[in-house]
This record gives structure tokens, sequence and C-alpha cells, in this order.
């Protein structure tokens, strides 16, 4: 039994891995593709194709729009057939291009083929430059381009990277096939941004519910020349594989309140996204696309999946596919049950970022009757920032945004542990992140005058 | 087919204010069915018609008075009907437990806006005013026949009633590890420490509370009762003496760790307990009651909003 | 015995006399001198410190009016023309009257018209709502439903109509302080001029998608059509982003758009006669047939077309009277009540 996680809050939902047994299929390619210019933290991508154009597999179709903002390519072969808005999975207008799918030919260069490179390219600027080309971002929930990531600013110095192979979040298998299947190709991953970060120490830290990706790892380390990587089983727990926690729990640091994790020496990468990596770097693959689960509480086991997916591909593509909305189901979620959000609109198109699909029966998902606040004090236990949220609720209602400030609101990693355990079933996240949004766009608001100030 | 759409997350522990409130009342069954074995069937009315009373009251003002849902769905007025009745004696005449009922309910939760609103502990806020508006029917220890013969009973004083007649030398003998299963005399929750014990360790396993301030009421009535005991012996009783006779216990495990009226941080909830030992000792030794308990929870129920105040969890990444 | 009581007397009276002296010279030192106006502007205020005014309250309202050079950047909502004209006469300024105004609603898609597509489990309130997804209709501009605005009143002017899910504004409650404009996380409430006896006409929707999306979300919705704009004779119809939207100042509230909106989105209230669509059918119909026929009559000769080109302006001219003939008979209507 491993003791090791992260120190403050945190909750035990039962974990409920479904489909771990299921391996990774290809699915097949859709008539219709719909790619997302907004799939990625940081500002939408820019289209650099127009109507009527033709595209191959693996082409870039937009530029980034800003420094954080990634590169954007065709996931399949054929003709644009519009860029037009469409709506996400929450329904609001998001700028899509539309590819009427011919085939599957990629473009020049790429390589196909199974065969594991291990040899790592020697300069760091050209990884970089792959990785950023490949449109590689984290696929751990955030997006957050991987280039930017892995180019801490001058003086900052990377003590350790960690690889999140938590998949603290019930439900989920992706990570978890990915560790099985394509163990080899992670660990590559890994010490190519080991290498990019200056050869650091590196942790792929694993739950300790998935024994055998634990296992897998470590035989597969020692087959490989690598030096300095080593896998930490943890004692599962939620949030785990919040960037935060999982820092302190691997390197016993905190990242203070609106720092980042290299402030503390720290790199964290989700395993998807040392796949991601290792794709583009040794086989010159561009992130088109990413494993996602198909799962639920009211799916028979023998409907559960692991896809690996094409992204552009529409959710309810995959749904059907799959055999189609099972019985039962109350709540489509897209990711974990935790911290995925509800699919307003199963129309929607897939993104980089896309997990699963998880279908939650209404005894499980409905909130139930929101009554008082008997101060039992569960949220500020389960608070894994050590907040607390019955408290930030009452100021909020108030509209006391000082107070907010003062009591962290904006230190919220929005992992739900405060609601997950609250027995009155008040809404406390639901509040505590408008009153988070409010107190941030204040101190952006404050630190803007400040250098205009110091400027005059 | 429509589906539900909310914000994350998306499940929910099997947690609800109505399971807390039922785990809290199978807690305070091992020793409501001691003090029916005790006390047969007087304390069994009073217990039912305190529960019932309770229920009643709060139903009717939330129907009538504040016009809003019932809340009694929730199980805490069957808590704090248990509580009252088991804080009373079980002489106690009807028309008192009943009047107990109107201050907890309708004055010490109700006007403060119910359930998780009110400052001070309903129960014992009920308790409390009995004990100054009728002292006589409060201070009335007679014992009842019950269904296991009340032999060596006393009457007319709890042991804790003893120790100005006997003097603490005196008192201290009649406390053995005995008194641990069994007291004598008293409310109905005070006849068995072992009860109590069991339904907290009860509320302990199933996480419904955390024991810190329990146990640092226990820790604190120890350790000022030693160092004054140890002082003068003839004039102070000793810790066994002052852990196991009285409220300590029924307060320390079901009263005090009241989630609404306790402080919501660990160390708040230690300094909250700490409190409450020192005043129920100060009373027990230098005050005219012979048991403090309730007016220590009282008195510590007010200071709670400002422990609030002063004892934060610790958060992450500041110091 | 007497003695006692005699000291008694003296000791109290000296004390209280002592004190009475400190306590004068601590507030004459500690004076703060401040405007007389201010206190007398506050007390001809409404007092109700909703902030409608843009000030953080009346007494902000009062200090910044009496340091302003003129009340171009004051207007109480609430108190209206009167109370400024008498803020006006304290600080010998002058005030422009204006129109008074009052909240509307720009959404009109009722629980029977939209039909929900998905069940929202969330808090209460519009603001989380907004923030999660575009809404548990098809529609992502519409009402909301949660009632934020209904919270945000100080003025008890709106509620929720339980039928059509949408709030509803007590114009005689309401004093266009804009709290509920800021409220509303769609933009769905505007403040407009009250127009006189409080007619007015305003699309009632926001929808932005096209016409068959906006359609298929909901059956009042703009669908962009830009029928209302050709109708209007007075140019105060406008369409940008597939959503029309009336200039109040511009509007002769003959009612044409209203009559001619295939799905209902404009709405006029508070006339004292209901709307004739079809006599209002008729006139336009008549007017474009003419208007076409003259169109079509000019084709042929270069000389004829040049003309054709200024046949919009003749058109306006021409219209123009016959709108106003009925706008005037509106008028007549309205005083003969």
């Amino acid at each position: 039994m491993s003791k090791i996680t992260f120190a403050i809050g945190g909750v035990h939902p039962d974990d409920a891995k479904l489909a771990r047994g299921c391996a990774i299929e290809v699915l097949p390619l859709p008539q219709t593709m719909y790619v997302s210019m907004a799939q990625h933290l940081g500002a939408p991508a820019k289209p650099i194709v127009a109507v009527g154009d033709k595209v191959k597999t693996g082409q870039v179709i937009a530029e980034p729009g800003g420094f954080i903002s990634a590169f954007v390519h065709a996931p399949a072969s054929g003709t644009v057939k519009s860029i037009a808005p469409r709506k996400d999975l929450a329904g609001n207008n998001v700028m899509h291009v539309e590819i009427a799918v011919e085939g599957d030919e990629w473009v020049e260069g790429v390589d196909l083929s199974d065969t594991l490179v291990t040899e790592i390219p020697e300069d760091r600027a050209a990884i970089l430059d792959k990785i950023k080309a490949c449109g590689v971002v984290g696929l751990g929930g955030a997006t957050f381009p991987t280039h930017v990531k892995l180019n801490p600013a001058p003086g900052s110095v990377a003590e350790c990277l960690i690889l999140n192979g938590a998949e603290c979040e019930p439900y989920l298998t992706s990570d978890y096939r990915i560790m099985l299947e394509r163990t080899k190709e992670i660990i590559v991953g890994a010490a190519i941004m080991q290498k990019v970060l200056g050869g650091c120490r590196t942790v792929i830290g694993i739950e300790e519910n998935k024994p055998e990706a634990i296992e897998a790892m470590g035989k597969a380390l020692a087959t490989l020349p690598y030096k300095g990587i080593e896998v930490l089983p943890l004692k599962k727990k939620y949030p785990q594989g919040g960037e935060k926690q999982l820092i302190q729990a691997v390197m016993h640091r905190e990242v203070g309140s609106g720092g980042l994790p290299i402030s503390v020496g720290a790199v964290v990468q989700n395993v998807a996204t040392s796949l991601a990596v290792y794709e583009a770097v040794q086989k010159n693959k561009p992130l088109i696309t990413n494993t996602l689960t198909i799962t639920g509480n009211c799916l028979p086991v023998e409907r559960q999946h692991n896809y690996l997916f094409r992204i552009g591909m529409p959710l309810s593509y995959i749904a059907e596919y799959a055999g189609g909305v099972p019985e039962g189901a109350a709540k489509l979620v897209s990711g974990g049950p935790m911290m995925g959000r509800a699919i307003a609109n199963l129309d929607a198109a897939t993104v980089k970022g896309s997990s699963s699909i998880l279908y939650l029966s209404e005894a499980s998902t409905r909130r139930g009757q929101e009554s008082l606040c008997i101060r039992c004090g569960r949220c500020a236990d389960a608070c894994p920032m050590g907040l607390e949220p019955f408290l930030l609720r009452r100021l909020y209602a108030a509209g006391d945004l000082e107070a907010l400030e003062k009591n962290a609101v904006q230190d919220c990693i929005e992992c739900g542990c405060c609601l997950y355990s609250c027995p009155a079933y008040i809404p406390l996240l639901d509040h505590i992140r408008q009153a988070k949004g409010q107190v941030m766009a204040a101190i952006r608001a404050r630190a803007a005058a400040q250098k205009s100030n110091t400027k005059q | 087919m429509a589906y539900i759409v909310s914000p994350n997350p998306h499940i929910h522990a099997a947690v609800s204010t109505r399971k807390l409130m039922l785990d809290v009342i199978i807690a305070l069954c091992p020793a409501v069915i001691v003090s029916f074995l005790y006390y047969g069937l007087s304390e069994i009315a009073i217990m039912a018609f305190s529960v019932a009373s309770c229920v009643v009251l709060e139903w009717a003002i939330t129907k009538y008075l504040l016009k809003k849902a019932s809340t009694t769905g929730d199980l805490s007025a069957i808590v704090t009907g248990i509580l009252l009745a088991m804080n009373l004696p079980p002489t106690c005449p009807l028309w008192v437990v009943f009047i107990g009922a109107v201050v907890a309910i309708a004055v010490a939760k109700m006007t403060f806006g119910g359930i998780g609103q009110n400052i001070f502990n309903p129960a014992i806020t009920g308790r409390v005013f009995l004990l100054v508006s009728f002292p006589t029917f409060m201070t009335d220890w007679t014992v009842p026949a019950g269904f296991i013969s009340n032999v060596d009973a006393f009457s007319g004083a709890t042991l804790l009633g003893q120790v100005p007649i006997l003097g603490a030398l005196e008192a201290d003998k009649l406390v053995n590890l005995q008194t641990l299963f069994r007291n004598i005399g008293g409310s109905a929750g005070e006849i068995s420490a072992l009860a109590l014990l069991a339904g907290w360790v009860y509320l302990l396993v199933r996480k419904v509370i955390k024991p810190w301030i329990t146990l640092s009421i226990f820790a604190t009535v120890a350790v000022v009762a030693c160092i004054f005991h140890l002082a003068d012996p003839a004039q102070f009783t000793g810790p066994l003496f002052n852990l196991l006779t009285g409220g300590v216990i029924l307060g320390a495990c079901f009263m005090a760790t009241d989630y609404v009226t306790s402080p919501m941080s660990t160390w708040g909830g230690v300094i909250y307990g700490v409190g409450i030992g020192f005043i129920v000792m100060m009373i027990r030794y230098f005050g005219s009651y012979p048991e403090g308990m309730s007016f220590a929870i009282l008195l510590m129920n007010m200071a709670v909003p400002l422990i609030n105040m002063k004892f934060h969890q610790r958060k992450f990444g500041r110091k | 015995m007497n003695s006692i009581v005699i000291w008694t007397i003296v000791i109290l009276a000296g004390l209280g006399l002592l004190l009475a002296v400190v306590l004068f010279l601590i507030a004459e030192k500690f004076k703060v001198e401040e405007d007389p106006r201010i206190e007398q502007i506050e007390k001809t205020l409404p007092g109700a410190n909703c902030g409608g005014c843009g000030y953080a309250g009346c007494h902000a309202f009062a200090d910044t009016a009496v340091k302003a050079s003129d009340l171009s950047a004051h207007f109480c909502p609430v108190g209206g023309n009167e109370v400024m004209k008498k803020v006006a006469d304290i600080l010998g300024y002058k005030v422009e009257e204006k129109a008074p105004q009052v909240a509307v609603l720009r959404c009109n898609g009722s629980c029977a018209v939209r039909p929900k597509v998905n069940v929202y489990d969330g808090a209460l309130s519009c603001r989380v709502k907004a923030a999660l997804y575009s809404g548990d209709t098809g529609c992502s501009f519409g009402c909301l439903g949660c009632g934020d605005c209904v919270a945000a009143c100080e003025f008890g002017a709106l509620s929720m109509d339980a039928e059509t899910g949408l709030p509803v504004v007590d114009e005689a409650k309401c004093v266009a302080c804009g709290k509920c404009v800021k409220a509303c996380p769609k933009a769905l409430i505007e403040l407009r001029a009250k127009g006189p006896r409080g007619m007015r006409e305003f699309v009632s929707c926001r929808n932005q998608d096209k016409g068959p999306a906006a359609r298929k979300a909901c059956a009042n919705a703009c669908i962009g059509c830009g029928i209302c704009v050709k109708t209007c004779t007075h140019d105060a119809i406008t369409l940008e982003n597939n959503i029309a939207y009336i200039d109040f100042a511009k509007c002769k509230l003959c009612r044409e758009c209203e009559a001619m909106c295939p799905t209902g989105a404009i709405h006029g209230v508070n006339f004292p006669k209901p709307l004739d669509r079809d006599g209002i059918k008729a006139r336009v119909a008549a007017r474009n047939a003419a208007a076409k026929a003259a169109a079509q009559g000019g084709d042929g000769s270069a000389v004829n077309s040049a003309t054709a080109t200024h046949e919009p302006a003749q058109k306006t001219s021409v219209d123009g009277t016959a709108v106003s003939a009925a706008t005037e008979s509106v008028k007549k209507e309205v005083s003969n009540e």
C-alpha cells in the first residue's frame, strides 16, 4: 500500500473503472468531420484553408492565433466544405472547419509504421519546434499548449518532470489503456521531454488502483536505455491528478497561490501528452488522434469501449457507432464525473482534449434537493486547496469580493470535492466558480492598473 | 430525450443531512435503551412525548409561521427530542417536557431560521431554561421503577449532588470502574457511560463526527481534576469521578459535537473542547450548581463564531 | 443625610456640565465642513440608494453633483424629471428633461413556443447557467429563466411568470435604475423610453442565429427576414447580425412592423386599441404594389431608369404622409380617451 498522496483534503469516490478491460479499438472515419478552432487553452486558431480546398490527413488547416495557441491539422483527407460557426458541446457557437471526408491520404513525411524509435534528437530547439508544429497540447484536461509549458521562462529551472498517470477521475480508463498498450512510446515521450527540460528527474505517478499499469511501466523502463525515470505508485485519492496536488504528492512542495509549477521546479505532463510528444517528435505525426472511453453506470459492460478517435468526429457519431445512447442514461458527460462537462449538444465535434463519453443514470447524477447548511464542515475537509467553501459561498452571496480574495477563492481548482461531499446538496462550486471569476477579474484589473502606473 | 445538464461534479457522495441525523439517532439508541431498562415506562413516556413535541412543533412552525417547505424530513427534530429527553430527570412531568421542547425548537432553533442557523444547541437551551424555571422538577432525582431492579438507588441526589453532603473523599469512593456500566441516579443520559461511548464510536466509524472536540473535553476535565485533586483531595473530587458522573460523556459525545453549534476547524474544535472542559470543572468545583455541562456548552456555543473567525484550515501553498 | 443628596446632585451636575463642554469642544475641533447643499440635495433625492444614477448612492450623487459644473452627468432615474428640476434649482443649474425610461425584455420565447431540449440541474442562477452552456432551449441568446434580474431589482418591479418562464416588468414600479440590465448575462433587458402614454414598439428577441436555426429554436424568434426594415417608412429599423432593432427616436408608433412581422417578435405595448393586423397588412400591400407598379412603369427608357434610382426617396415622401396620417389617428384616439 502506497502512502504517497497529497496532504490536504480530497475525497474517495468509487473508482468504477468499468472499461478497464477493453483494449483500444480504432474508429472508422465518418463522412463529415468538424474541426474546432478552439480546442486548446488560449487564443483560437486561425483557419488557413478556404472552402473547396482539398486537404490531406495531417495537413495544417489552422495557425496559432496568439502566443498561447496551437496549430490544428486535418484529421482526414477530403474537401473543406465550410468554415463557419457551429455549436460546441455546451451549445455555444465556435468556429469549425467542416471537412467532407474522401479518404485517409496522409501528408508527406509522416512515419505511419509501428516501429519504436528510441533514438532521441539532440537539438532541443528542433524538438520544441516539432512539438509546436504538430499542435501538441496538454491532454490531461486543460489543453495548455505543450511547447509553451516545456519552455520555461529563463531563470527558472526544472528539477522534476512529473508524468501524470494518476487518472484519478472515476470511470475514465483511456490513460490506463495507453499505459498498458503504448507503454514504451510513453516512456520515450517522457525521455524526450526530460531532455528538453535539461535532463531532470522524471517521475511517472500512477494511482495504485492500476497495478497492471505500474507493472508494465516498470518492466518497460528496465528494457529502455533512459536514465533518471522512475515509476511512483500513489495512494488512490481524488484529485490526485490535479497539477498542484500531484506536485505535492511527488515532491512535497506546494505551488503558491497564483504560481506556476515551475516556481517550485516542477513540470507536469499527462501520459497521453507524452504519447503525443513521442508521435510528434519521433514519427512527425501531428496530434489528430486521442483515446476516449465510452462508459457509464447505465451502459452494459459488453458495450463499454476504449476508442482511438480522430479529432473532429462528432460525439454523436462515436455514440452511434458504439450502439447509441443507452436506455436509462440521464446525463451525458464529456470527461470524468467530477470535473467533466455535461454534454448539452451531442452533435458537437470531438476536440484534442476529449477523453470520454460518460453515461450516468438519473439516480447517480441528479442533484438532491438543496437544504440549509448544517455547518458540518465536510466541504472544508474535502477541499484539496484548504479553502472553506461554506464561507466562500456566504461571502459571494453578500457580494464581498475583498473578503473572498482574502479567503483565497482564486485558488479554487474547481475539482468539485465540496459539492460532492455536501450533505445539504448546496451548489457550492457553482457559486464559488462565479466568485472566483469576479475576483480574478478584479486582480487582473488591479495588476493592469499597477502596470500602467509604473510606466507613467 | 432531454438530458440533464449541470456544472460539475456529476456524482455525489452517499451522504445527506437525513442520513447523518439517522446515524446520530442510531448512535443514541444504546443509551436510550439502557435508560428505558432502568427507568421504565415513565422514561419511555418522556422520550416519546419529547420527540413527538419537537417534531410537531417544527412542522407546525415551518408550515404555519414561516410558510416554507417542512424541514422535519431531515430528522434533526427527532435528534433534538431524544437529547432533550435524555437531559431530563425521569420523573419530569410531561407538561414541563413540552415547555422544554417549545424552548428548544421554537426559541433556540426556528427563530434563528431553522437547522444550521441557530447559535445555541436547542436541546441544551431547552434543558437550561427548564433548570432555571422549574428547579424543583429538574432536581428531583427520585428513581422510578424500571425493568431492572434499582435496589441500591439513591433518591434525592445524583452522585455529583452527593459531593457537598459526603465530602469529596467519600464521594470519590462511590465511583469505580463499575460506574462505567451503570451510573446511579441522574437523568436518562447519565446512566451508562459505556452505552454512550459505544454510540460515539459508531459515529466516529461512520465518519459522522471527528473525535477532537470530545477528546479535548475529556482531557481538559481529567487534567483540571488531577491538578485540583492532587492539591486538595479533601475538597476536590478526582478525575475518574468527574469523567464518569454527570453529563460530561453525554455532553462531550453528543451535544458539544453538534455540527451547527461547534467550530468547523480541527483546532477551533480543540479550543472549544478545552473551554467546555474548563468551564464545567469550574462550575462543579466552585459554582452553586452541582453540574455545569449544559452551561459550559452554551457558553462555548457563544464563542463559536469568534473561534470560527480565528481558526481556519491550512490553505494550500500559503503560510 | 441631606448633605449626601446635595453632594450627589452637585457632583452629577458638575460632571454633566464638564462632559458637555468636552463633547462640544471635540465636535467643534473635528467638524467636517460640508457644502450644505449636499444635504439639501440628498433630502430631495428619493433615498433609494439604488445606484441607478451610476454613483455609489444618493450621497455620492449629491456630493458629485455639487462639485460638477453642470448636471449633464447626473440623472436620478428613480426621481425622474421632477426631482432633477428641484436639484437643479438648488444648484442654480439648468437640467434637460429626459424621457422617462422603463425596462423592456428583449425575449419573448415563452415555454410554449421555445421547447426545452435539456434539463438544467445546477444552481438556480442565470449567471451560473450562462457560464456553463447556452441554455436549456435551442436558443442560445434567450432568457435563461432563473430570475437573476428579479433578484437584482430593489423596487419589486420584476417577477417571474410561471407560465411563460419569463420575467415580467411592472411598469408602475420600474424606475429604470438599470440593475436588471447589469444582472442579465444575456443582455436581454434594455432601458427604453416609456413613450407617449407608455406606448412603444420594440423587438422582443436577441437571437442572432440565421432564420431557420432561430425559428427551429423558438417560434417567436426574430429570424432576421428584414420585412420590418422594408415596411418601415421612417427608417427606424436596422438589421444587424440577423436581428432587427427599432430606434425609439425615429419610431412613429404606426405599428406596421408589428403587424408585418411573421413571427410576432415585434411587440407593441399600451396601445389603446388591439392591433388591426389585416387592415395594416392590406394597407402595406397596396402601398408596395403601387411602388412596384411605379418602378415597373419606369422600365424602358434611360431617363426613366435614372429617376427610378430616386424612387425610394419619393416613396418615403409619398408614404410618409399616409403613415403620419395613421399616426395622427392613433394619437387622436388616445386624446379621445
